[in-house]
């Protein structure tokens, strides 16, 4: 029971269900059908984002371009589809994005791991790089005349639920995001490699020492990030039925707070899936609904800043309290 | 910046140097290219002028990036917290003087508007300290979710749009001697950085905490005050560039600077600072500081003379994360070629 309370997911569940009911008091139409399928359907893009994350910040590091390589996946995928393949289904728009996304995130890998540099510092420059290419490069007018396949995916619903009015639609990408957050959950618990990710945030010395690969693990890590963050990108055009090459790229901080709830430190070794998905849910009803209760999204940007800061100086404090108490026994 | 073989514990102070020596080639040499490629628009009196009034806003948030990476960490809030003292000279100003406010002479407002600005960057400075040193919350967290907050708090007190005043200007583009006072602020920063770093314990000990912090914490260096301060400092510099924002723009953003923490950060890795903490220079920091000026200013010209597009503008995004990266790959192989060197030094001897 002590353990079950000190966990970050336990502090970030009761977190949440205190806010949904203040909220849900204040306005009921919170807890209708239709609230409830609108915020799954706004946690999506985070949410797939976030389990990238969650993986580099369980190994140590940080990745800030993330951003920038979904809307270069997103509008490189668009642009590609409209020139070469305007009424391919949606499945090969995700592919391409996939592809594009696994490519940058690699590129980020090769500084990484090949030079040995600090992943802040690198993810920092390819941001800026990726993000100047596409908009110099690439494009920088906003591409409105979508291909069919987009705007099909847009309107999807898996469950269509009538309502007083008009009618509340579950959108099939929440199944993509409860995949991928399946697929990292049993990265994370069952492989090897989740078992290296963790060794290596934990302490990279000693994974090394241990027979980790520590160059082949922040290969996946990086690559991983980047994949997730091409599908993250293709979803979020998708969903608003229009490639813009300024969207995105500005999220990073509303990832990073959902991931630190989940637990994940930067100086790594922890982190679970289901902290993260709720820490989502948490920055998402921040992000929209805190309105409903008063609180003007000018705040917002706040909010976010004091969820980073809680998400980990709790953490913190409580890794300080170990080491008094470990240093306490050793000199008693 | 080997992480297995250290240059810190090597006793030769080559790379001090090397590094100054090498740094001041880089920026001459661009400083010659462009005025030879662009003679007529890079080399003249105006151009040196305009540069001469834009580095020192990104060049003072470089010492917080300095001396924050010294001590091993970074300050990623600094453009926030820049901005929000920004907000609060400019509220200071427009709400004392004039006729809607409360009509107070100038004289007296402009020292307190500056106060306040450097005020608050001070409190941002503090906080992070705090929580870097107190709590223990890595630098980077840390200072990703205050920069959040006082970007916040800006847009919670502007309600989004920039705070207009030319009270001022004067600063912005008046000059003394000659010399722009944004330069003469700079300079005056840097000297005192100088002293700072190679003349006080203050500054010895920001060295010994980034070069071996366990070292330094069995040698008596309180290493909890040691960052509170260096994470002060770098928030009172951040004061300090939000007057200089307000005087050069006129008007106070929330969202102002955007670049700056990007460029600040190339600055320092140009600059010869170690990202693992303990090692840089002022001198290595400034040079680096005019090769980017040079660099910004002459990619502007060549673009719009080669490729006249709207698109021309982001390729300079594209350019720092491109040379960021180069410079930090050139330095793993300086790095590792010195190493062999000293290496086989060593067995020969």
């Amino acid at each position: 029971m002590k353990r079950l309370l000190r966990r970050n997911e336990t502090l970030v569940a009761v977190t949440l269900v205190g806010l949904i009911l203040i909220i849900g008091v204040n306005n009921p139409t919170f807890f209708t059908l239709g609230n409830v399928f609108t915020l799954l359907r706004t946690s999506i893009v985070t949410g797939i984002f976030a389990m990238g994350v969650l993986i580099v910040i369980i190994s140590g590091g940080i990745d800030v371009s993330f951003t920038a390589i979904g809307v270069f996946a997103l509008y490189s995928t668009v642009k590609l589809m409209l020139a070469y393949a305007p009424n391919a289904p949606i499945w090969v728009g995700f592919l391409i994005a996939a592809i594009i996304g696994l490519g940058l995130g690699l590129i980020n890998a090769f500084f990484i791991a090949r030079f040995k540099l600090p992943t802040l510092i690198v993810t920092l420059g390819t941001l800026s790089m990726f993000h100047g290419f596409l908009l110099f490069a690439i494009g920088n007018q906003i591409i409105r005349d979508v291909p069919p396949a987009l705007t099909e995916f847009a309107r999807a619903a898996v469950l269509q639920i009538p309502q007083a009015r008009g009618t509340a639609n579950l959108h099939p990408a929440v199944f993509l995001m409860v995949a991928v957050a399946i697929i990292v959950w049993l990265l994370l618990k069952y492989t090897m490699l989740g078992r290296g990710i963790y060794a290596l945030g934990g302490a990279p010395e000693a994974a090394e020492r241990a027979g980790f690969n520590v160059t082949r693990i922040q290969y996946f890590i990086y690559g991983f990030v980047g994949l997730m963050s091409g599908i993250a990108g293709m979803t979020f055009g998708s969903l608003a039925r229009q490639a813009n090459p300024q969207d995105i790229v500005g999220m990073e901080l509303n990832v990073i707070a959902a991931v630190v709830l989940g637990g994940a430190y930067l100086t790594g070794g922890r982190g679970t899936v289901i902290g993260t998905l709720l820490g989502v849910i948490l920055v998402v009803i921040a992000n929209n609904s805190l309105i409903l209760i008063g609180v003007p999204t000018v705040w917002q940007r706040v909010v976010i800043g004091v969820i980073i800061l809680i998400g980990t100086g709790i953490p913190a404090i409580q890794e300080r309290r170990a080491q008094k108490r470990s240093l306490g026994l050793a000199g008693g | 910046m080997d992480q297995t073989v250290s240059p810190k514990s090597a006793p030769i102070r080559l790379p001090f140097d090397f590094y100054t020596l090498r740094l001041f080639g880089i920026a001459l040499a661009i400083f010659i290219g462009f005025s030879l490629l662009l003679p007529d628009k890079f080399f003249t009196v105006r151009n040196m002028q305009s540069m001469a009034v834009q580095f020192p806003e990104f060049g003072l948030l470089a010492f917080a990036i300095l001396i924050t990476m010294l001590t091993g960490g970074i300050d990623l809030s600094i453009v926030g917290a820049a901005n929000l003292s920004a907000i609060v000279a400019a509220l200071i100003l427009t709400r004392l003087t004039g006729p809607e406010g409360a009509g107070m002479p100038l004289v007296v407002v402009m020292p307190l508007s500056m106060l306040g600005a450097l005020l608050t960057g001070s409190i941002c400075g503090v906080f992070n300290g705090f929580l870097v040193s107190r709590i223990g919350i890595t630098p980077i967290l840390a200072t990703l979710g205050t920069g959040a907050i006082y970007t916040g708090l800006s847009f919670v007190i502007t309600g989004g749009p920039a705070i207009t005043t030319t009270q001022l200007a004067f600063i912005g583009n008046g000059s003394i001697l000659g010399l722009p006072i944004p330069v003469i602020v700079f300079i005056l920063v840097t000297i005192a950085f100088v002293i700072l770093l190679n003349r006080t314990v203050f500054g010895f000990n920001i060295y010994m905490l980034g070069t071996n912090p366990t070292a330094a914490l069995f040698s008596g260096i309180n290493s909890d005050s040691v960052l509170l301060r260096t994470y002060w400092l770098a928030g009172l510099i951040a004061g300090i560039a939000g007057i200089i924002f307000l005087a050069r723009t006129n008007s106070a953003k929330p969202d102002f600077g955007a670049s700056f923490i990007l460029l600040t950060v190339l600055i320092a890795i140009l600059g010869g600072v170690s990202y693992t903490g303990g090692f840089g220079t002022v001198s290595g920091l400034v040079l680096a500081v005019l090769s980017i000026q040079f660099l910004s200013t002459g990619l502007n010209m060549l673009m719009l003379e080669w490729f006249p597009s709207s698109a021309a503008i982001f390729f300079r995004q594209f350019a720092w994360g491109g040379l960021l990266l180069g410079v930090m790959v050139l330095n793993y192989y300086t790095e590792k070629r010195r190493s062999r060197q000293t290496g086989s030094r060593q067995s020969n001897e």
